[in-house]
Order: C-alpha cells, then structure tokens, then sequence
C-alpha cells in the first residue's frame, strides 16, 4: 500500500491558466510521507493556486496529479475530501454558532436510524482532541473558543475524516507564541502518524523550527526544494524573491524632531486604564505586545474609530478634538488597518477608486469630480511605490497580499499625512513587499514624519522602530528606549506577567 | 475606416455589451412582442386617404371616382380628404358619400339615370362588404367596367405602434424615478420598502393639499407647485427617517423601511379618509398627462432625473462615497466617509423621489388615493436588479436600471397586447425576473451551464405540471 511510494503526492508539469496569467508554469511538486514539507514564496507566486487544486477549487489546466502513486483527479472539495487531503485556510471554515461537535462533523453527522447519535459524535470528539493534547468541551459553541482553539477544531475535524495530506495555510499568523508552540507539537504528532503536511508561512523563523524540507515558488515556477539543513534564513530570501538582499531590515536612524503626537490618559469607554505617551517627527514608534494586549484598540480611539472616555490627544502641542475618521484625517493623521480586506481597501472597486476615496476633497471641485487630475495622481504614486497592476480600473481584490498593503499605503501618501499609524504592515506579506514598505517606512521618517507602527513580529519591531512600547492587557507595560540593544526576550519579558 | 478605429469601435461596443448586458435582453423582448403582435392592418383616415389616392393614380390620369364610405369618423377623414387630393389630382369626383347602402343605392340609380360611367369606386373596408357594392358591376351598367379600390391592409406589429411605445415609457416613468433612489439605496446594500407606500401618501397629500388650501379647480400654478412640494417634501421626510432609523438607532434597513412601509400606508388611509380624493385642476394634469412635442411630459422629467442620477453617482463624491459605502462599509468609515450622513441623504432621496412619483401618479389619474402604488416597491426592486445592481451593495449602473425599468414595462404591456390576463402575467413576471437574474450570474460565470440547464429543466418540469393539472381542475378556462 502507502509504504510502497515514498510520496504520498506528486505533482507533474502543472500549469495553470487564469484569463491574462498563467499562475503555474509547469510545476513538479512532491510530498513524502511523514514530511513536513514548507511551501514558500512571495504572495502571487502561485502558491495559493496550487494549494486550491489540490482542495477541488481549481483544476490543473495541463499536467497530471498522483495520489498514493494513483492518477487521480480532484474535481471538486467533495473529492478532495474523499481522497484524503485536508486543507486548514487561514480564514476558518467553521460554523460559529454550532459547537465544536457539530461542527467536525458537519455534513457527515454519526446517525442512528433518523437522529443524530450526539454520544457517539461527543465520544469521537473527545477522542480526537485527546489525540491532540487538548481539552476543549466539544459541546462549546465555536464563537466561544480561542482562534487557536478554532484552529484545532479545523485540525481535528480534518483527522476525522482521515486524512492523509494536511494543507496549512499561515497556521501560525493569528496565534500567541504559546499557541505556535502547542501547533508544532500537534505538527509532530501528525508527523508521526505518517501524515505529510504542507506548511505555508512568511515567518522564516517556525519553518526552521517545524519543517524537514523547503519549496520555492516564485512567478509560478518551481524555483528549488532543499532539506531544510542545507539552507540558512538568506538563501531562502534569496530565492523567494530572486535576488541577493543586503539586509532585512534596512533601518536608517534618523535625526529626531519635535513631538507632533502626545496622548494622555486615552481611555475607552469603559475602560479603566488609560495610557499615555507621544512620538515624534522622524521617530518610528514600535508597539507590541502579545494579540488582545490592546494595541489595535489604543489606535482606533487615536483615530476616532472608537468611542473613548476621557484623555487627551495633542497634535504640534496642541489639542486636537478626534471623534471620528474624518477628525482624525483632517488632523493629518492616517491609520493603516490591521486587515487590509476588510478594513483597509474596498475589494470589488478599482484600485484607482480605492486610491481617491481618503483624496476626494483633492480630486474635486465643489463635489465634482476631477477624474483626469485622479488618475493622474494614483498614476504617479502607483509609479513611484512600485504597484504591480495591470491598468487602473483592476479591482483591489485581484491584488496580491503586498500590493494591496501598497494601495492602501499610496491612500495614505497621497494625504500627506503628518502622523501615520501602521497596524501590521507586514503582516501575510513575502520579503520582498517588506522590504520595501520598510524602505517607505525610512523615506517617511526621513520627512519628517512621525510613524507608529504596530507589530507582532518582533525581529521587525527590534529592527525597525527608534523607540519599543510594549503593551499587556490595555497597559503600556514597558518601553524600550535602546532598540539595538534590547533582545526578543528583554520585550517577551514585558509583554507577559 | 482604418484597423484602428475598427477596433476601438468593436471594444467600446463591447464594453457597452458588458455593462449593460440587460440592453440584449430588452431587445430581444421587444422582438418577441412585436411578432407576437403582428396583425393585418388596414390604413385608416388620412393615410387610407393618401393609399387610395395613389393607386387611383396608378390607374392613369382623370378617371371618375365614386367615394363611397360610412358615416364613422374615420370613414369620414379618409372620404373628405380622398375627395379633396384627387380634385387636386386633376380625376373628377363624381359624388362623395357617407352614409348607408340606401343612401349608396340612391346614388348609383342617379348616376345610372345621368349615365355617367364610374370609372373606379373608392370604398373603405367595410363598405367593400356591402353586396350592393360588390353587385354594383352587373346591377349598374355605369359602373360595368369600375375598379372597386379598397385601401389595402399591411401587416404591422401593434406593438411597436408610437401609442403603444408612448404608453410604456409613460407607464414607466413612475416606476423608473421611483428606481434611481432604490438603486442608490441598494449600491449602498440597504433597500427600502416603503417607495410604495409613499406614492400613495404623496398623492393623497398632494390632492388633499390642492383641495384644501387651493380650492381645487381655482388653484393657480403656485398653489399647486407649493402643494406638490409639501406632498415630497413629507415623503423626503420619512425617508430621513428610515435613514435615521438604520444608522443611528441601527436597525437594519429591511426592517425600518418595512415599518415605514406601514406607518405611509397607513397614513394614507388616514389623510384620505379611504376614499379617492378627486382633483379637477386642468393644470394639474399637465404633469402627469401633458406632452411637449409629443413627448409625455413625466418621461421628460424622468429622462432628466436619470442624467442627474448619472452625473451624482459617476462624477461627484456622493456618488463615490456611495458605492465605498455599499462595497465596504468599514473599509469608507476608515478613509473618512461620512457614512451616516451619506445614507441619511441618500433615503431622504429615495423619499423625495417617491414623493414625486405619487405626485405625477396624482396628476396622471387626477385624484390621490391609498391605494395607489401597491407592490411598487417590488416592482421597483425588480427593476434596479434586472438593472444588474447587486442586492450585496457595491455595484449597479443608474442606466442599467433604466433598463431594467423598460424590460418592466415591456413585459407588461407585451402581456397587456397579447391578451395574457393579469394573473398568468404575475407568473411570467416572476419568471422573468429570475431569468434576468440567473442570466447575469451565467455571464458573470457565478453558475456553471450545467447549474443553468437544470434550472431551466426544473422550471418546464414544474410549470408544464401546474399547467396540466389546472387544465384538469379547470376545463373550461383554456377554450
């Protein structure tokens, strides 16, 4: 049977055609039993086509694919269900008002005659998350647990039904540090069950950590594979985006200025705690801290999204009243969300509308448009940042991860705003879109203006920033004033009690 | 033409194609119509005057012509003005008649005893069917060698007759002002409920107003124009209010205007005390019943309403704002859209509009009522998506829901000209709805051929077996 071929699934000369692009090229891939196999590349590489293909969602336009060292054909999820291949995408595939039971087994529910045998279901939930070293009450609505609980409940509910090839998509993207280690113990028992798992991650650091084996995919072709061994960090970067990079962090002390931002005591509403501090011109100030210690609702009440209690927001020294976007933005302030599909961008428009909609009162006259004098403005910054589009009525949402960050970023430069609040920046985004958004981050500083940036990664936070807050349960718990000193650990230290 | 034009010309048609797909499907329609309406058309006054005289021509020059015709008015245009082209034609007219076959008889026994040959006998269609006409040959030797001429009949689609496609677009215009607010509403992802209802209290207010204020027949335009302004203005107000209710109390659209729905309505009831509230005002009527140069003078505002529309929705930051609104509500809060009083404009424009719907229903029927604009709300809905605008929000043309408004209004009155009585009708309107719905989505390739094919089979296996077991039930219903 299975121990016969060494690989569970191979791949041969695929290709794949989208109206205008061919997103594969022609690619072998392979994956051995028992692997942990790191998938990686720069966002539009092809990855995700690949991965769709062998969920059911796309079909291969040429070339063939083996399962178990069988022809098969995956033509639809229903298929790839079947065939034993289970996939865990980043957005989650679960019901949320259905329990954690239900919901493993959804649409296969254990029956007794016409009822729905909750015993039996409840018996193999709880089986299945022994297994997985976790105790979650499988009667627990989904809505009410952790996303990494979530994300076991997608795990178990993939072994379930047996399967042989686990996808995994940016697993680690929403997840604590505790919660990342907990996964790859769960990656290592899979491992052991003889399971081969594809792993996709931007975070270079776990895939040394949890992978046996590197694929490179870049512009839709199949760039190299090495074990994970005969690799370091810049030889995977190198590949992934082509070329030699001096750096990965490409900071540029700048000279520091007057302060443009000051709060004092910002609460919620409802909160008890207020915190205060200020940054100031060419400053880039890191923000971290562990997910829920509240950094991205300090900066909705900066920027007006929220409704705060109390506190004092001063802008060149003096009070500004923020109570909504529009405050915020006429102040000079730009906010640049977390979650780019859904906060940041409006996916079904163009890009070129996307662009005008913080610029309008730039590209009209008294309510009227000036379309010619907006294109022309989203031509030049589309230009000027690099923005990979094919015309400027391309729809946001057909962009890839980096060039959307992109589009929203020139949203904000075009503003011209004093004051820019990244939430995120990197986050899902391949080194090379970093690297850039990096550089942009030093051009900004270097013009004098003042740069929040929030941040979960902390190499980039240390590498980045002039100046470190970190924040624990809705407290600056810290601040970290020498960042070429300081280590992940010195911050880690202050992010947890 | 050079290759370049060429092309150019063949992608800007595309891109017609693309965006306003539904235009093929209103063509098609009308087609179809028009062959289902197609009959034998006689030439009727004037023009059955101006056939005559040109076949009579035809028969070589200065001929006696005997006019013979009924007494309708139709016979009577088609006799005198026959009389009068051929006097100028240089034939001569022996006599002009209309009347009856007594009368007609008489006049053959003069001729007969002044012995005046007739040369060619012009009837109308009717008269052709008298017996003493087609007898006259062998009864009147005078006429033994007459041509009977008869204005030929033509086919011709009724449908496509100016009355008829002046009555769609006049039918239309209530409807289609009542779809630019909807579609804004609905580019925004709401919807509202209550346009029907307001057409209703609009009309009734505004006959109130006119009766009570003006004095009815005496009120000079002033009078009215301020009316009328008070009815849309009570209506705008409403629609604020369904606004106000789904943005700052957040209760979803569907639910306010539903409640608003039956507040108008009500209310309506109430301001009309549940009768029809007549108008006798002449200049009233202009509105809803006047033409300029021959053009409804209701379709004119709506022509100029949807340039208006267009211009707001594609070329001014309301319109942006908009359709950022309907295609990412957080994403426009966050660039800094006002959005709360942008869909706070936006109903109360959707109020107004139908505010002024119910005052041109008013002056079209010359009175205000609460029961006028029943289902127009679906109606309207129907229209902005058969219009292609996504009840998702973030996408919709203005003009395609002109469209939309037309393939409405074609199909209703196609139905009205083939004699489909009203009920089958609600059927087929269904029916076509998820056509043109299930259509877009095949184009856009949202649902596979297959998905399309077992639809349409679904929708003949279904219909084929109401259509057989009504047939059972009720035998005497399909003579």
């Amino acid at each position: 049977m299975i121990t016969r071929h060494h690989n569970v699934l191979s791949m041969r000369g695929i290709h794949k055609y989208f109206p205008g692009v061919h997103a594969l090229k022609g690619v072998d891939f392979d994956l051995r039993q028992g692997e942990v196999l790191a998938l990686i590349g720069e966002n539009g590489a092809g990855k995700s086509t690949l991965i769709k293909m062998l969920g059911g969602a796309h079909q291969p336009s040429e070339g063939t694919i083996e399962l178990f060292g069988e022809d098969s054909r995956i033509a639809n999820p229903h298929d790839a269900q079947q065939l034993g291949i289970g996939i865990i995408y980043q957005e989650f595939n679960l019901v949320p008002y259905l329990s954690a039971r239900e919901n493993i087994f959804l649409g296969r529910e254990i029956t007794r005659g016409i009822f729905i045998d909750k015993a039996e279901e409840r018996h193999r939930a709880n089986e299945l998350f022994k297994k997985l070293g976790v105790s979650i009450d499988p009667e627990t609505p989904c809505n009410e647990l952790s996303i990494a609980e979530q994300q076991i409940v997608e795990i178990a509910k993939a072994l379930s039904q047996d399967v042989k090839i686990l996808v995994m998509d940016e697993p680690s993207a929403t997840l604590t540090p505790q919660e990342v280690k907990s996964l790859f113990r769960i990656i290592e028992d899979l491992k052991k069950q003889g399971i081969g798992i594809i792993y996709i991650s931007h975070r270079l650091d776990e895939i040394f950590e949890i992978c046996d084996r590197v694929y490179v995919l870049r512009d839709g072709s199949h760039i190299g594979s090495k074990e994970i061994d005969d690799i370091n960090r810049r030889e995977m970067i190198e590949m992934m985006v082509g070329r030699t990079l001096e750096n990965e962090f490409p900071k540029v002390f700048q000279e520091i200025g007057e302060e443009r931002l000051k709060v004092e005591d910002l609460r919620r509403k409802g909160g008890e705690k207020g915190v205060s501090f200020s940054v100031r011109a060419g400053e880039i100030l890191g923000i971290t801290g562990l997910i829920g210690a509240g950094r991205t609702e300090l900066v909705r009440l900066i920027f007006g999204v929220d409704d705060r209690d109390g506190g004092l927001i001063m802008k060149d020294r003096e009070v500004v009243n923020i109570q909504s976007p529009q405050d915020a933005i006429q102040n000079g302030i730009g906010l640049l969300t977390e979650d780019r599909k859904a906060q940041g961008l409006v996916l079904m428009h163009s890009v070129k509308d996307n662009f005008g909609l913080p610029n309008l009162d730039q590209f009209s006259r008294h309510a009227v448009l000036q379309l010619q004098k907006e294109k022309s403005s989203f031509l030049a910054q589309a230009n000027n940042i690099r923005l990979k589009i094919s015309s400027s009525d391309q729809l946001a949402g057909n962009l890839s991860g980096g060039n959307q960050q992109k589009l929203v970023l020139i949203k904000w430069l075009q503003r011209n705003c004093d004051i820019l609040i990244f939430d995120e920046p990197t986050r899902g985004i391949d080194v090379g879109a970093k690297y850039e958004i990096y550089l942009l981050m030093n051009d900004l500083a270097a013009k004098g203006k003042a740069i929040i940036m929030i941040s979960s990664e902390l190499p980039e936070v240390i590498g980045m920033s002039d100046r470190i807050l970190v924040m624990r349960s809705g407290e600056i718990s810290g601040e970290i004033i020498n960042t070429q000193t300081t280590s992940q650990e010195a911050i880690m230290e202050l992010a947890v009690h | 033409m050079t290759q370049e034009a060429y092309n150019g010309l063949v992608k800007g048609l595309k891109g017609l194609l693309n965006d306003y797909g539904m235009i093929l499907v209103l063509i098609f329609m009308i087609g179809l119509f028009s062959l289902l309406t197609i009959n034998e058309e006689e030439a009727v006054g004037t023009a059955a005057a101006e056939v005559m005289a040109e076949k009579i021509d035809k028969q070589g020059p200065g001929k006696n012509v005997l006019i013979i015709a009924s007494t309708s008015a139709d016979d009577m245009e088609m006799a005198v003005n026959l009389e009068r082209i051929l006097d100028d034609k240089g034939h001569r007219v022996l006599e002009r008649l209309n009347g009856d076959p007594p009368s007609a008889g008489q006049i053959l026994r003069d001729l007969q005893k002044r012995n005046e040959t007739v040369d060619i006998l012009a009837v109308t269609r009717n008269v052709a069917g008298w017996s003493l006409i087609n007898n006259a040959g062998t009864k009147f030797s005078v006429c033994a060698n007459a041509e009977i001429l008869q204005p030929s009949s033509r086919k011709f689609p009724r449908f496509l007759k100016t009355d008829n496609l002046r009555n769609i677009a006049d039918r239309i215009s209530v409807i289609a002002i009542l779809a630019i607010g909807m579609t804004m509403v609905i580019i925004t992802a709401g919807i509202d409920l209550s346009v029907g209802s307001l057409i209703a209290l609009s009309a009734v207010s505004s006959a109130l107003f006119i009766r009570e204020f003006g004095g009815d027949a005496g009120a000079g335009p002033g009078m009215l124009i301020g009316c009328s302004l008070l009815a849309i203005l009570i209506c705008g107000l409403m629609g604020f209010f369904s606004g106000a209710l789904s943005t700052t109390f957040k209760i979803t659209p569907f639910i306010a205007t539903l409640a608003m729905m039956m507040i108008a309505r009500g209310l309506a009831y109430k301001f009309s005390n549940v009768t029809t509230i007549p108008i006798s005002n002449e200049s009233f009527a202009w509105l809803g019943k006047g033409r300029m140069a021959g053009i409804p003078v209701s379709v004119m505002v709506m022509s100029l309403l949807y340039l208006a529309a267009y211009f707001v929705m594609h070329r001014t930051t309301l319109g942006r704002h908009i359709y950022a609104i309907g295609g990412n509500t957080e994403a426009a809060h966050l660039s800094g859209v006002p959005v709360n009083k942008v869909l706070l404009l936006v109903y109360t424009i959707c109020g107004l509009l139908a505010g002024l719907g119910g005052v041109i229903t008013a002056s079209n029927l010359a009175g205000g009522a609460a029961t006028y604009g029943d289902y127009y709300e679906l109606y309207t809905i129907a229209a902005v998506v058969v219009g292609g605008t996504s009840l998702m929000g973030g996408e919709g043309k203005i003009m395609g829901t002109l469209i939309g408004a037309f393939i409405i209004a074609v199909i209703q009155s196609g139905m009205n000209q083939i004699g489909i009585e009203s009920n089958t009708q609600k059927v087929v309107f269904g029916l076509v709805i998820i056509g043109a719905i299930v259509t877009d989505k095949y184009k856009r390739r949202e649902i596979s051929t297959k998905q399309m094919s077992l639809l349409l089979v679904g929708i003949t296996v279904v219909g084929s077996t109401i259509y057989f077991f009504l047939r059972i039930i009720y035998p005497e219903n399909f003579n």
